[in-house]
């Protein structure tokens, strides 16, 4: 039963987010191992199926029989061959094994290499794009939903802000955990541009905490000019609302407010860009990370979900959110302390609902 | 029962019923009863806690639990099993067995054996006592650190840490009991290659023990500093290495789930020949492989962070290490078929649970084997892949493994035969609903849901084996529930059937004493000549090598009466044999840690149960040092 379980699960339809569909070629030399192991495993497992299953079906007790069986009491030919055969086996998976090891563990490098910091929090991911900067050097920043370009070695570096994390988008790669106090890297490559609005899954697999099941990613994979569009859309700031809408009321408490935690980048009617709220570095190993205490929600609107890639990015579940973000996911706010960096998600502000829907209103303007 | 002056002179009063009789009991079947009683509670609570998330991943998105809740119950649901359930299980097995097969009459410390014993109970009452003060530990069994250390102010963790910390010094000195019980207490002839391979599997399993168990203590005492005290062993900002606490608790993990399944095997390896009716086939090799086994596993631990950033060398290393383990485990499946093949194989319930026992092993080491390929494992760490190989190699591995010693010797135990047909039912509902359970984890590990998630969206393809395995966990509920009735009905309402020394025609020491044994084992030290002494006492071989059944067995050191004992009936004081007196003191040094381990916890004032602790344990290490083992003449 179990074996046809396994056999099962190398053929039955799997998810967006299965190891087993891989959407770039690293993904695709590590489901080849699987393929190779799996199927070794199993011839293994049908041999010793049938042996045992003979053994225990041919020598029953049955009814009738009173001879007694020999005492064999071993068989020192067929320990030994035993020992060499499985050497053998395990021989032919180790070889590829360390190759595809020493493969999938090399950093890429060169000019044509897309490089991404990747800081993971309780319970979001911070990336910054550090070669993709606008005239007055501002670097691409965003959180969640990671954009890049088909066909490119993408490497990532990463750290934590708090506990461990792990970065995990299994149809690309396989998972790297994410260390506080170091830096770990992990290549992307992805074959084929994602439809619009329909990003591939990934999330956090290593336990953090609370809201860890909450911890996701969403991967889009663009065409060399889309994701071109992308970042000049993304490094563009978008306007502060205009006086005497209900964004610009938005705004007031947007700023008052929320810029405790979030950074957005504006441009006023003079055309001067701003970056508003904390601005912290951290360091893992010898690299430094930007590490905002909150999401970055410059161009929110462009993303497709919220929550760390949680909840669909509407109206109505960014309303709910802003009235009580822990009514959507399990979050421990009041234990937070800025001062020491510690940040177990984002309070309940106490807004009254004309407030919330006015920054939900300044929300929607970030497109 | 009267007792006289002269009874307390020399024997150890086994006949004192009640509460007060256990806890003072030295008595190693005594204490393995307590283990196992123990141990089956805690198997029942730890399995309601994963039925209760199991229920919570029945559909996309429920909210059965909170996040916290569930948090809390997958922690203790795998602290619970594997540190309240399967150690004590085995602990069980051995106190109980290990003298008996090596034909000792108790182990070499008896009092130390009850302190083993009484710690291990406070402890696990300890970390769940923290359900009622406030909320049980729940950064996962591992507690990995920063997230063990990031919230001081909240004390789970700390039940977490300090329990551990205790229940490893119970540990350790029921490990040091037995390495010293297999080195001195021997009966004569008894040699090494002549021990059960239970035995056998008890001493590797106090070896693994005594050299891992220090590594993860020292890990948890700096956790327990850098929570309480700003140690900073490891808090990266300050310059400490969370990768540290993964070193040493997996130095030490790793070797943890051989201490697991190997009393399980040796199980296994006494099972199978009995009901093949024949030797165990290869026993040197079994034995060999199992401290191999034991040996390879220090060398691996890092195959459990192969996701953690350790350089692509030492990875590759781990990962080939990692290969090697498998040959030593092959090593046993074949020779476990082996004893199968040309064998005349009863299929009574024992056997049936070691049966299944080979078949779920054998698929928790294939897929374990895929773990070694470090870049597939990179895509199956922290998966449901892996909760499934782990729960074949536990569940269907080490539990079929003790559930057969439970139906192989209860009829040692109280005398009475658990019913076969319940037997079979149980076996049937666990095979079944294990396989449910556990078999759709791999397909949702490679379909990359990760574990210790409290809920997942829909729309990515793990609902349906989702809502398998939770059907399947109920069926094993309903599996263990109809053991529990065996066990009422076979003993506590004395519905099974009676027996005598030999119910299954069996092959080692324990078969020639009454059921249940006397409280000194045996009227003689029995003297040994060979392996499976018992069962050449009874068959010769003819030309062919077929056993013949010999005229009847008498006399000398393995005599087959009919005498019942145990409970006082027969204390062995008509024999002269000097036994050693019950004590309070070795629960009474327990409580004293225990107490002193429950202060720490709650630091600063719990420095005044630090102190009183102190004082109890003091007063019970005096005590018991300063107390004769038995009374004088
Ligand atoms: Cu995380």
């Amino acid at each position: 039963m179990a074996p046809l379980v396994l056999v099962l699960a190398a053929c039955s339809g799997n998810g967006p987010q299965s190891a087993l569909e891989p959407g770039g070629p690293i993904a695709k030399d590590i489901d080849g191992l699987w393929d190779l192991v799996f199927w070794l495993a199993t011839a293994v497992m049908i041999f010793v199926t049938i042996l045992y299953v003979w053994a225990i079906w041919r020598y029953r007790e049955r009814a009738g029989d009173e001879s007694e069986p020999k005492q064999a009491h071993g068989n020192t030919a067929i320990e030994v061959g035993g020992v060499v055969f499985s050497v053998v086996l395990l021989a032919i998976i180790s070889v590829p094994t360390v190759r595809g090891l020493l493969d999938v563990r090399a950093i890429p490098e060169g000019p044509d290499v897309l490089q991404i910091q990747v800081t993971g929090h309780q319970w979001w991911w911070e990336f910054e794009y550090v070669d993709e900067t606008a005239p007055d050097g501002r670097t691409l920043i965003t959180a969640n939903e990671l954009h890049i370009p088909e066909d490119t070695r993408v490497n990532l570096t990463m750290t934590s802000a708090d506990v461990i994390h792990s970065f995990w988008v299994p149809t690309i790669n396989g998972k790297r955990d994410v260390v506080p106090g170091r830096s770990s890297n992990l290549t992307l490559i992805a074959d084929d541009p994602t439809p619009p609005g329909e990003p591939i899954p990934g999330q956090c697999a290593e336990f953090c905490g609370l809201a860890h099941a909450d911890m996701r990613i969403k991967l889009h994979v663009h065409t060399a000019d889309s994701f071109a569009a992308w970042v000049e859309e993304q490094l563009a700031p978008s306007p502060l609302p205009a006086e005497g809408t209900a964004a610009a009321a938005g705004w007031d408490t947007f700023n008052a407010v929320c810029t405790t935690c979030h950074q957005v980048t504006l441009e006023d009617v003079e055309g001067e860009v701003v970056t508003y709220g904390p601005d912290r570095l951290i360091t893992g190993g010898d690299v430094e990370f930007r590490s905002s205490f909150g999401p970055n929600l410059t161009h929110l609107f462009s993303r497709t979900t919220f929550g760390s890639g949680t909840f669909p990015l509407d109206v109505a579940h960014l309303t709910q959110w802003v009235d009580n973000p822990q009514a959507l996911k399990p979050m421990d706010p009041d234990r937070n302390d800025l001062a020491s960096g510690r940040v177990l998600g984002m309070p309940d502000l106490g807004l009254d609902p004309v407030e919330i829907a006015q920054v939900v209103a300044l929300l929607e303007t970030w497109k | 029962m009267t007792t006289t002056a002269a009874d307390q002179q020399i024997i150890r009063s086994p006949g004192q019923r009640g509460v007060w009789a256990w806890i003072t009991t030295v008595d190693h079947k005594r204490i393995g009863l307590l283990y196992a009683v123990t141990a089956a509670a805690f198997f029942f609570i730890g399995g309601l806690e994963a039925l209760l998330v199991r229920t919570q991943l029945f559909g996309p998105d429920l909210e059965v639990l909170s996040a916290a809740a569930y948090n809390q119950l997958f922690t203790m649901h795998g602290l619970t099993m594997v540190f309240l359930v399967v150690m004590p299980i085995a602990a069980a097995f051995t106190n109980y067995f290990l003298p008996i097969l090596i034909g000792a009459r108790d182990v070499a410390f008896p009092r130390l054996n009850a302190f083993s014993y009484w710690l291990f109970l406070l402890a696990g009452l300890l970390i769940y006592s923290s359900f009622l003060l406030g909320g049980a530990p729940d950064g996962a069994w591992v507690g990995y650190a920063p997230l063990s250390t990031q919230l001081t102010e909240v004390v789970r963790m700390d039940f977490w840490s300090i329990g551990l910390q205790l229940l490893g010094v119970a540990s350790i000195a029921s490990s040091a009991n037995f390495i010293a019980t297999v080195f001195t207490m021997r009966a004569p002839g008894m040699t090494m290659l002549r021990m059960p391979v239970f035995a056998w599997m008890s001493l590797v399993v106090a070896f693994l023990l005594i050299f891992s168990l220090p590594s993860v203590a020292i890990g948890l005492f700096q956790l327990f500093l850098d929570r309480n005290y700003g140690a900073l062993f490891y808090a990266s900002a300050a310059g400490g290495d969370p990768l540290l606490w993964q070193h040493l608790f997996w130095i030490f993990g790793h070797p943890e789930v051989y201490v697991l399944v190997l009393p399980a095997m040796g199980i296994v390896s006494e099972v199978l020949p009995t009901f093949a009716r024949k030797p165990l086939f290869g026993y040197p090799f079994v034995v060999f492989a199992g401290a191999a086994i034991g040996f390879v596993g220090f060398g691996v631990w890092s195959h459990h962070m192969f996701t953690s950033g350790m350089g692509p060398l030492a990875e590759a290393g781990f990962g080939v290490a990692t290969m090697i383990i498998a040959v030593p485990t092959g090593v046993k499946i074949f020779n476990w078929i082996g004893t199968l093949w040309g064998g005349k194989i009863k299929f009574n319930t024992p056997m049936l649970f070691s049966v299944a026992f080979i078949a779920m092993f054998t698929i928790g080491g294939l897929s374990g084997v895929t773990h070694a390929v470090v870049p597939s494992d990179t895509q199956q760490h922290d998966t449901y892949y892996v909760v499934a190989h782990f729960h074949y190699v536990l569940f269907g591995g080490a539990i079929f493994g003790y559930v057969s010693g439970v139906y192989y010797w209860f009829p040692k135990w109280t005398g009475r035969m658990l019913n076969e047909t319940l037997g079979k039912i149980h076996f049937w509902l666990a095979l079944i609903g294990f396989n449910l359970t556990f078999g759709p984890m791999h397909i949702l590990g490679l379909n990359g849901m990760p574990r210790r998630t409290y809920r997942y969206p829909d729309g990515l393809g793990w609902a349906n084996w989702n809502a398998v395995a939770t059907i399947g966990a109920y069926i094993i509920l309903l599996a263990f529930l109809v053991f529990a009735w065996n066990i009422v009905r076979s003993h506590f309402l004395a519905k099974g059937e009676r027996v005598g020394n030999d119910p299954w025609d069996g092959r080692t020491l324990e078969w020639t004493i009454a059921s249940p044994p006397p409280v000194h084992n045996f009227d003689e030290v029995p003297v040994v000549h060979s392996l499976d002494d018992f069962w050449h006492q009874k068959y010769a071989e003819d030309e062919e090598g077929r056993a013949v059944r010999m005229p009847a067995v008498t006399g000398g050191a393995l005599t087959v009466d009919k005498k019942t004992g145990g409970e006082g009936d027969d204390d062995g004081e008509h024999l002269d044999i000097h036994m050693p007196s019950p004590s309070y003191y070795p629960a009474l040094s327990a409580l004293g840690i225990a107490t002193l381990g429950a202060g720490l916890i709650y630091l600063p004032w719990g420095f005044f149960a630090v102190g009183i602790g102190g004082a109890i344990m003091l007063w019970g290490l005096f005590g018991w040092s300063l107390e004769p083992v038995t009374k004088e003449h």
